[in-house]
């Protein structure tokens, strides 16, 4: 029927927002709206997995080493209105598309092989 | 009442002013005419009767062509009456697009729901079947007593049961509108609405509107 009608639908993508994944370090700015005032909120972490390719639902979940050891993972939309740019800090060589398996490990174990070539 | 035909194109995600994620139903509507006019004092009741979608004209007999040639409408397929309190605002012929709906609009959506089939007990009512193991055989999906024995000796009518499950006229009210084009015909509606893509739907203005 009206693939047309769907597709004028699909979000403008944002031109500060690099092409990821998984395995990336990245810093996401959020712009976090309080009461009157705006500021931008930065979570850097790995890019563990990404979901829905270029749809409209499309999502990133980042994870994050927080204090003491936590780990703090945080999942946003691919065409979220709120996040201002994204910035690629290193890739890594990765053999998965997911990767969860970085809940289980800590520390060391957590590390990531970075890439010798950077990708264009 | 405002109304529009229209067929569900599908589902889809929005982003709202505040970078919420709302959860669409886009619909193509309309473009919808006014086919006939009835009053109280033609008809006994106020109504206006609007048609949708564009049909060769050799699907249609005689009678039918006659009819919306009368209202000087274009060959249309589907045609619904919308009642009203008063006297309706529309005249013969007009022109019905997305647009008698704005953006936060309450409105009822009426569709045929996806078929099931005959359905048993479980799919169809919620009915938690019978135990899974301890030596059940035959009982896992079984719909257990329907009722007491040699008094009342017969099963209360309106005992649920296995039967026809979806393919019915089903409405979901008080959705809110999320986006409205006339242009593309398109309108967006909060939520999911009854049918398969592609099935015809009739938006209504909410006939239990919500307090503001």
């Amino acid at each position: 029927m009206s693939n047309a009608l769907m597709n004028s639908l699909q979000p403008e993508a944002n031109p500060n927002i690099p092409q990821i994944r998984p395995g990336d370090t990245v810093r996401v700015y959020q712009r976090i709206t309080e009461g009157r005032n705006q500021r931008i909120q930065i979570f850097q972490g790995v890019v563990i997995a990404q979901r829905g390719g270029k749809t409209p639902g499309a999502t990133y979940t980042v994870r994050r080493t927080a204090s003491h050891g936590v780990g703090v993972e945080r999942t946003f939309p691919l065409y979220s209105k709120t996040v201002e740019k994204v910035e690629v800090l290193r890739n890594a060589k990765v053999r998965r598309a997911q990767l969860y398996y970085l809940r289980e490990r800590q520390g060391k174990a957590a590390r990531l092989k970075e890439k010798r070539f950077l990708r264009t | 009442m405002r109304g529009i035909l229209g067929r569900k194109v599908g589902m889809t995600q929005l982003f709202d002013d505040s970078g919420q994620v709302i959860p669409v139903t886009i619909v193509e509507a309309g473009p919808c005419y006014v086919t006939q006019v009835k009053t109280v004092e033609t008809d006994g009741y106020n109504a206006v009767q609007i048609g949708f979608e564009e049909t060769p004209e050799r699907k249609l007999t005689k009678g039918q062509r006659g009819h919306l040639a009368a209202a000087g409408a274009p060959n249309l397929r589907r045609l619904v009456e919308l009642r009203y309190q008063g006297a309706p605002d529309l005249g013969l012929g007009d022109e019905i697009k997305a647009d008698v709906f704005d953006q936060g609009d309450y409105v009822d959506v009426t569709g045929v729901s996806k078929g099931k089939g005959f359905a048993g007990v479980v799919k169809r009512h919620g009915f938690a079947g019978g135990p899974k193991t301890h030596g059940q055989s035959d009982r896992h999906r079984a719909p257990g007593s329907a009722g007491a024995g040699t008094t009342p000796g017969h099963t209360f009518p309106g005992m649920k049961g296995p039967g026809q499950m979806g393919n019915k006229r089903v409405t979901v009210q008080n959705v809110q509108v999320a986006l409205v084009d006339p242009d593309r015909n398109l309108l967006a509606i909060k939520g999911s609405v009854p049918g398969p893509r592609g099935g015809l739907v009739l938006v209504r203005e909410a006939v239990k509107k919500p307090r503001a």
